[in-house]
């Protein structure tokens, strides 16, 4: 067995002709959807109060008293949804070297001249932009939150620091929606992408175009045994 | 002082309320600012601003205005403890809109010791934080005659009128999940009366009636502690928050903060106004951009995998598998 780097131990080819590759296992894609599933909830019903014209969004969760009880508990749940989403991807989202140089051939991503781009493992640095992105903005909007959540807190921190608890919450989700736009988007421009979070695969096509260590280390891992 | 029909709002609160049924004199008609974005009259009228003033000089400290504000509002505070000094409650409640608040003050420019007794509760700005600051339309709004009125029904209880506040007054219910605080007796004022408070006071600390005539009342006052010695004697009336419907005469105007905190300069807190100023309108932008850019591109691009790719992926597949494979030709670029 060839030593892992670039690929979790889950992940494997799991058919030849034509390939298709394991990359997150069922319980991934579950905690993914519902990571998902709390931060479109948070997001409609936060949005419904930081702007007068979407607090009509309110009447999906029935009206503004159940929005404002509903979104911290869905922080909540989200915080810790994504904190073990946290533990299974965060070491293979850790900065490399080849990174730099990806950032740099930003253009030839756009344009698709990928030959001209660094063979990269399971993420590229915009994926572990999105990752960090999601995990530094949660941890911020989860201690603002807490602080402005004064049915259970009311005594924890001074108005002062309330205040600029809220100017840092709405700013924080304001950023955390641009990272989530940034996700969704780079999901769908980016052919066959979607399968790896609902199936769990993806085409061996798509791995040697975009993660090409990755597959070549999975496909090393498992590299048949000389007869002996 | 007369009750006189055409009158739109009361002018005291000692004249004695008229004793036939009145129709309710003050409504939505009146609305002219609503908190986020909420209806407001189209053509509101022009009702006379209205003012309490608290002569601190007259208080005794006897709570009537606090019981009177307790029975005209039905509330129901808690029995409290006596944890050694008078104020009681110890702090404004979602039941208590009103505190009698005592501070002992020696003055060190005459060692007199002072009771200084400040009758707290909800100042009624002109520029109201908790107005600017509250998310659901129509929660808080704001009479023409100047009253600042929390409307229970539109309240979603989240609480950012509290932080909005310069003057820490408004309190959450945590049985009713709605902010309560001091309406100035907006369902009396509407019928001709004045504040309950005022009513009850017994030296007439607390008066009500045009914010014209609580001026002139509050010049006299001021005049007479002059006299008396009290220099710095003066009105309270914050430009900071464009000036108050419930106003002081202090002994001590040039420092408000001996009075239990009361604020030298009170406004609304610029991270307030950043926060429901500016970063609104950018936020809804910025997400907003994003969106359709992102939605355009994706419709318009798209990063295909080809046919060519899989056939790549299969024999590096079929490669390292096999264990065959070149050294890494671009791997560590």
């Amino acid at each position: 067995m060839t030593q892992r780097e670039y690929s979790e131990s889950t992940d494997r080819i799991v058919q030849t002709e034509p390939v298709v590759v394991k990359r997150y296992i069922t319980f991934t894609r579950v905690n993914h959807w519902f990571t998902a599933l709390c931060f479109i909830v948070l997001m409609l019903s936060g949005f419904a109060l930081f702007h007068p014209a979407l607090f009509g969004l309110t009447a999906l969760f029935g009206g503004g008293q159940n929005a404002r009880w509903l979104h911290p508990f869905v922080g909540v749940a989200l915080s810790i949804s994504f904190l073990g989403m946290f533990l299974q991807l965060a070491h293979l989202n850790i900065l490399r070297r080849e990174d730099l140089v990806w950032t740099r051939h930003i253009t030839d991503v756009v344009s698709g001249n990928e030959e001209r781009l660094p063979e990269l493992g399971k993420y590229n640095f915009g994926q572990k932009l999105v990752f960090w992105g999601m995990f530094w903005l949660i941890l911020v909007l989860l201690i603002s939150g807490v602080a402005m959540w004064i049915q259970y807190f009311p005594e924890l921190v001074s108005i002062e620091t309330r205040r600029i608890a809220i100017l840092v919450h709405s700013v924080s989700a304001v950023l955390i929606v641009l990272v989530f736009i940034l996700h969704i988007f780079a999901a769908f421009w980016t052919q066959g992408t979607i399968s790896a979070m609902t199936r769990g695969t993806v085409s061996g096509g798509w791995s040697w175009r975009h993660h090409r260590k990755w597959l070549r280390e999975l496909a090393r891992r498992q590299r048949t045994k000389p007869a002996e | 002082m007369t009750m006189a029909p055409d009158l739109d709002s009361p002018r005291t609160a000692v004249a004695n309320p008229p004793v036939q049924p009145m129709e309710s004199n003050l409504g939505q008609g009146d609305v002219v600012r609503s908190s986020a974005g909420g209806p407001v009259a189209e053509s509101p009228r022009d009702l006379t601003d209205v003012a309490k003033l608290i002569d601190v000089s007259k208080c005794i400290g006897c709570k009537a205005c606090q019981t009177a504000c307790v029975e005209w509002n039905d509330t129901q505070p808690e029995i409290g403890v006596n944890v050694g000094v008078y104020e009681n409650p110890h702090d404004l409640t979602p039941e208590m809109y009103t505190l009698m608040r005592f501070t002992e003050y020696d003055n060190p420019e005459t060692g007199d010791f002072e009771w200084l007794i400040r009758k707290d509760g909800c100042m009624h700005c002109v520029d109201p934080g908790c107005l600017k600051a509250c998310p659901a339309p129509g929660a808080i709004v704001q009479y023409s005659n100047g009253i600042v009125d929390f409307i229970s029904e539109n309240c979603i209880g989240c609480g950012y009128c509290i932080s909005g506040c310069p003057f820490d007054i408004p309190r959450l219910s945590p049985t009713q999940h709605v902010v309560k605080k001091c309406t100035l007796c907006s369902d009396r004022v509407a019928v001709g009366q004045g504040p309950a408070c005022a009513k009850a006071c017994p030296t007439q600390a607390i008066t009500f009636g045009s914010k014209e005539d609580m001026t002139a009342l509050a010049a006299e006052r001021i005049e007479d502690l002059k006299s008396r010695g009290y220099d710095n004697a003066g009105l309270y009336d914050p430009q900071g928050v464009g000036g108050t419907h419930v106003m002081y005469v202090l002994h001590h105007a040039d420092k408000p903060s001996i009075y239990n905190g009361l604020p030298d300069d009170p406004k609304i807190s610029d991270v307030v106004q950043g926060w429901k100023g500016p970063t609104k309108p950018a936020g809804i932008a910025a997400v907003g951009l994003a969106a359709v850019g992102a939605a355009a591109m994706a419709l318009f691009t798209r990063s295909r995998v080809t046919p060519e790719d899989e056939a790549e992926a299969a024999e590096l597949v079929q490669e390292e598998m096999r264990g065959s494979a070149r050294p890494d030709d671009r791997g560590t670029a």
